[in-house]
């Protein structure tokens, strides 16, 4: 039978005391994390509820009262109920899913031939930055004009919103690449459809997202002023009916499912990046 | 051994990168028998690695001709594959799938893919780091895995652009020795450029010497050593010291001299 000397004892026991004491470190920063976010939503809705009292023990104000926090919250069943919250979601949803897969579709070609193409960096340089600086909302005449519906008008200001991070973050990302991959691939026999579906997109799929990130963000911001007018459903319509109406707990509830909508969609943006993310940390 | 090299004919090769710069090197008139190890030595700037590009078929070049197996070089082919100077492996694959990248191109069924991949991380011992992120191996592992991505292409040739100069001594003459029996055990040539003449003399059956401005091959010795090839034998040491001579002799040659090829053996 094998015994154990002391030194190898004594050596596992510092093995398993160290490990226990990572895992317990590990835990206590995930827990502080937790408790970081917790206070960080309760601080906030304690401004909020103080914003609301304050509005309500004030004669000339109480009738704003129902933008505090629990008015709001009141309202949350029945605006799910009657439909108004998963109708507006859909609604803005498919306006934003449209918008951002048009802007994905020409960013990322414009993307390419900024890294890639000199001649067209140059040519396209100052058309694209004027055009970039221009607010998305100042077209909204304009596509009103162009596009039958409002609908396709709302689209095409998001699309124009949020094609423009999406094609620059993938010129960065391609800016980034190492030439010596794409001499690599051709050495070893890639053709140009090879080069861009093994090589540039894996290289840039990173930037990509964080591109795709930025936009949603953009497109988000635009999205609720663009349906502030013409349209008859969507986040932002519900916003402007409610404001109309004068429900005030109705229109926080809508400002409120805008806050956490964004904040899902770009935490798994966020998630998503992490996970595409090839670059080791220093 | 078997062998399963190409014959190279470079015939009055020169070549310059633009029409106002200057010739990077010319009339460099090269024959090699297929199985054969050519090595390349010279100093910075004197065109060398712009010769093996161009030999890769990376590069055209402005004058004269590459023919492999009697065929003019016109572009890359998976015939010869080039391992670079740093191993540029594409980070975001594991081993396995930077080894297999070339096949890929090829459109080989994923069965084959692995079949040859595991082989070729056997030649260079890494079949246990096959499912590693490339970015979690050392230097020289890296350098491995770039030797298996060219050699999972059963090439016929294989050129080597300085590729151990960035790794450890010991990672280095590992590298040396296992790339030079693998290249004998295959049968295939090896065209290797370096400044290393310690390297020369332990991997080249043929050392050529280029130097000058532009750049001309001034030398070409047959390395006439048994295999394996030791750092301290005292046969390798004795060639060393006479190729260094050589070398240094060639390299301060002065330019206006007549530069008419030597052959030698050591």
């Amino acid at each position: 039978m094998k015994t154990n000397t002391t030194s190898e004892v004594v050596i596992n026991e510092v093995a398993t005391a160290t490990g226990a004491n990572q895992q317990f470190s590990a835990l206590k920063v995930r827990g502080k994390r937790l408790f970081n976010w917790v206070a960080g939503l309760a601080i906030l809705f304690g401004l909020w509820w103080l914003g609301g009292y304050m509005l309500y023990i004030n004669p000339d104000t109480t009738n704003f009262a129902d933008f505090g926090p629990i008015p709001t919250l009141k309202a949350f069943p029945g605006l799910w109920a009657d439909g108004t919250i998963p109708d507006a979601i859909k609604s803005s949803g498919y306006r934003l899913g449209i918008a951002l897969s048009i802007a994905i579709s020409v960013g990322i070609p414009i993307g390419i031939l900024l890294g890639r193409s000199r001649r067209f960096r140059e040519l396209s340089n100052s058309p694209f930055q004027l055009l970039r600086m221009i607010s998305p909302l100042s077209w909204e005449p304009i596509a009103v004009i162009v596009f039958l519906s409002w609908n396709q008008a709302i689209i095409f200001l998001l699309a124009i919103a949020s094609v423009w991070p999406v094609a620059f973050a993938t010129a960065a990302g391609l800016a980034k690449v190492d030439p010596a991959w794409f001499k690599v691939a051709r050495n070893l026999g890639a053709t140009r459809w090879h080069t861009l579906t093994q090589i540039i997109l894996p290289a840039i799929a990173f930037d990509i997202v964080t591109g795709i990130r930025a936009a949603l963000g953009v497109a988000w911001i635009v999205l609720v002023p663009a349906e502030f007018l013409g349209v008859t459903s969507g986040l932002g319509y519900s916003i402007a009916d409610a404001r109309e109406t004068l429900s005030y707990d109705h229109l926080t509830a809508m400002v409120l499912t805008i806050g956490i909508i964004g904040y899902l969609l770009d935490s798994s943006l966020a998630y998503v990046i992490k996970h595409w993310c090839w670059h080791r940390a220093a | 051994m078997a062998i399963r090299g190409i014959s190279i004919e470079m015939d009055n090769l020169t070549h310059r990168y633009t029409a106002q710069s200057p010739l990077t090197f010319e009339s460099v008139n090269v024959e090699a028998a297929p199985g054969e190890s050519l090595v390349i030595i010279g100093r910075s700037g004197c065109g060398k690695s712009t010769l093996l590009h161009i030999l890769a078929g990376l590069l055209e070049p402005n004058g004269g001709s590459v023919k492999l197996d009697g065929k003019k070089v016109e572009g890359t082919s998976p015939r010869w594959v080039m391992m670079f100077q740093a191993p540029h492996l594409f980070p975001w694959m594991t081993v396995t799938s930077n080894v297999g990248i070339g096949l890929k191109f090829a459109n080989w069924p994923k069965k084959k893919i692995r079949e040859r991949v595991g082989y070729a991380l056997s030649l260079v011992s890494l079949e246990e780091f096959a499912d590693n992120n490339v970015q979690d191996l050392s230097g020289g592992q890296q350098q491995r895995v770039a030797l298996a991505r060219s050699l999972v292409m059963e090439p016929e040739m294989l050129l080597l652009d300085e590729p151990f100069s960035a790794l450890d001594a010991f990672t280095r003459a590992s590298l040396q020795h296992d790339v030079r029996s693998i290249a004998k055990e295959l049968g295939i040539n090896l065209v290797m450029v370096t400044h290393d003449i310690d390297e020369a003399v332990l991997m080249a059956d043929r050392a050529l010497i280029m130097a000058g401005q532009p750049g001309k091959i001034m030398h070409d010795i047959e390395v006439d050593l048994p295999d394996p090839r030791e750092r301290n034998d005292p046969q390798v040491r004795a060639s060393r010291v006479e190729l260094m001579k050589i070398f240094h002799d060639a390299a301060n040659t002065p330019q206006e001299s007549p530069s008419e090829l030597v052959i030698t053996t050591i």
